[in-house]
């Protein structure tokens, strides 16, 4: 079986924000009536419904490429490659690869381990975190709609490249040492 | 335009589906009941994030939000939108509706890119839950002292395409 992060359904943070939203929506009820409270309510359930296929899409996704690109692959790839081309396979990876922080970061850890530069290793993590479709899909979708996703992304689009370029460029100037282990 | 994209996302749905499914029926089910069961466990959260930020979005005056963070509110609100992300704690819920609300009620697209991004790249939980513990802390550190520049980056590119 794939490895997969359990969430809880209901942990604190999401008892947070309950219960400011509780709040208020009864804030919205009382001071504006209930004409506005339920406009309100029915444009965002509108919305979340209209994203629920697409949810669903980057769950199954995310399920079949856990399990057919092992992440044992896309280390060896990514540690082999350097220069510009190592970069841009890294923020490809990154992109691609689905999981929650349990699964990515060893995943970079592991390139460190077999040679590739820290400058790769912050482009996967700096992908991963920004334009990873599994978290755009299945979270950011549903409350930003579909064209603000897409234009975050497309602006998000050079910034994994440029943190690795940065980093490189760090390390090289103040002879930083990345190689040792922990 | 969405509706590209939903066709895109199911066709590959179906190619990724046959792989798994050439590897054995058995694999192939147990995955998508795993990952139905994903689905379904994530509906309440994201549900209540999505309902809830409409209704803070209401709730706070848009005086509070408007000369902070709107979209005349430039570098600096770029700058606080910035430092924003960097402190929200807690799991996406909470960085998503923080983040919706915002947008709902009033603040500049930039900025709330820009807050996206900073939290994404330096929640500071993430960074000393997950990353310090997995990787040799030299790397995170230059990780995010490399990526300050980044939802400054995004806002900017953001600004000139005057998009979304």
């Amino acid at each position: 079986m794939p490895e997969r992060r359990r969430r809880k359904p209901f942990d604190f943070s999401t008892a947070i924000v309950l219960l400011v939203s509780t709040i208020s929506g009864l804030t919205v009820y009382l001071r504006e009536g209930p004409e506005r409270f339920f406009a309100i309510f029915r444009s965002d359930i509108l919305l979340f419904g209209d994203m629920l296929p697409k949810m669903l899409a980057g769950c199954l996704i995310g399920g079949f490429v856990t399990l057919l690109l092992p992440r044992e692959l896309v280390g060896r790839l990514v540690g082999a490659e350097s220069g510009l081309l190592g970069l841009f396979i890294a923020t490809a990876a990154g992109a691609v690869l689905p999981g929650g922080p349990v699964t990515i970061y060893p995943v970079a850890g592991a390139f460190l381990g077999i040679g590739a530069d820290a400058g790769t290793a912050i482009a996967f993590i700096t992908s991963w975190m920004l334009l990873g479709y599994n978290r755009a899909l299945i979270w950011e979708l549903p409350f930003f709609g579909g064209n603000f996703v897409l234009w975050r992304i497309i602006v998000c689009l050079p910034l994994p490249i440029i943190a690795g370029i940065l980093g490189r460029a760090a390390i090289r100037t103040f002879a930083l040492r990345m190689e040792s282990s922990t | 335009m969405m509706l590209v994209v939903s066709i895109f996302l199911w066709i590959v749905v179906v190619v990724l589906g046959f792989m798994t499914a050439m590897r054995g029926t058995y694999l192939f089910r147990a995955n998508v009941r795993e990952s139905v069961i994903e689905f379904l466990r994530l509906i309440p959260r994201i549900a209540l994030g999505v309902i809830g930020s409409g209704f803070i979005a209401d709730a706070i005056p848009r005086d509070l939000i408007v000369p902070w963070i709107g979209p005349d509110s430039g570098l600096l609100g770029v700058t606080i939108a910035t430092i924003g992300g960097a402190a929200t704690s807690g799991g996406p819920v909470v960085g998503f509706s923080v983040a919706a609300a915002a947008l709902k009620g009033g603040g500049g697209a930039p900025q709330v890119i820009a807050y996206l991004v900073a939290w994404a790249l330096f929640s500071i939980q993430r960074l000393i839950g997950w990353e310090i513990p997995t990787m040799p802390p030299r790397v995170v550190w230059l990780r995010a002292a490399i990526s300050i520049p980044l939802p400054y980056v995004a806002a900017a590119a953001a600004m000139l395409l005057h998009k979304p």
